[in-house]
């Protein structure tokens, strides 16, 4: 299940709606509060960003053989403390759910059409993309279970 | 034409409506193209490196043909999560 919403994200129902398997494995990105960012605006592309979520989704289901993957990304106006994004992957096992999980948050970062613009007092700036959150995704580009 | 983030803000509006000529057959040669438009186009299209696309809302690179595309999108890098 993926979802794109102006509305702040209810973990504990999301929680509360997944499939009760031997192992869930749950991500909570929220804005950092203490560097001085007094509010922070996601904007995105819809339409492709769902198909983006979605497609994520759908790879970690079929690679890690989930129960359930959720992605829930905030967009709109949003304050220190508060969550962005809500990521969960349900599995038979802890690997697969925590190896899903981690796969899922890396790749949205340099898949999905999101862009985060930061205001600070009166200055606002467009966050620019990190090296590493490349590095973090591409790290999934080999599956090992593939390996000949 | 669909603009996001920073690019948006210097061209000045989120979508516009295009007929570029013939010979602009890929997503390069439509931002060269578009550069001309005004102050705020060539701003916004300075730093190739700084730009992302998306054609019928496929990330591509800016290499790609257009083919009959209905929906190029430019962008910064995305910064999600």
């Amino acid at each position: 299940m993926i979802r794109v919403t102006e509305r702040p994200i209810d973990v504990a129902a999301l929680l509360d709606a997944l499939p009760e398997t031997g192992a869930l494995a749950t991500f909570v990105g929220r804005v950092r509060a203490d560097d001085g960012v007094t509010e922070l605006m996601l904007e995105h592309y819809p339409g492709a960003t769902e198909r983006a979520l979605e497609a994520v989704a759908a790879t970690a289901t079929e690679r890690w053989e989930l129960a359930n993957a959720i992605i829930v990304h905030r967009i709109g106006a949003m304050a220190p403390g508060e969550a962005i994004v809500f990521v969960a992957a349900a599995a038979a096992h802890r690997q697969a759910a925590l190896d899903a999980c981690a796969f899922m948050i890396d790749r949205l970062k340099t898949d999905a059409p999101f862009w985060k613009r930061e205001t600070r007092g009166r200055e606002a700036r467009w966050v620019e993309q990190r090296g590493g959150d490349r590095a973090a995704a591409a790290r999934w580009d080999h599956d090992p279970d593939e390996s000949s | 034409m669909l603009y996001f983030a920073w690019v948006r803000e210097a061209i000045g509006t989120g979508s516009e409506r295009i007929d570029p000529p013939g010979e602009v057959t890929t997503v390069s040669a439509l931002i060269e193209w578009l550069a001309g438009r005004s102050a705020g186009h060539a701003e916004a299209f300075a730093d190739r490196a700084r730009l992302r696309a998306a054609v019928d809302q496929r990330f591509v690179p800016l290499e790609a043909p257009l083919g009959d595309a209905r929906e190029v999108a430019i962008f910064p890098p995305v910064t999600g999560g």
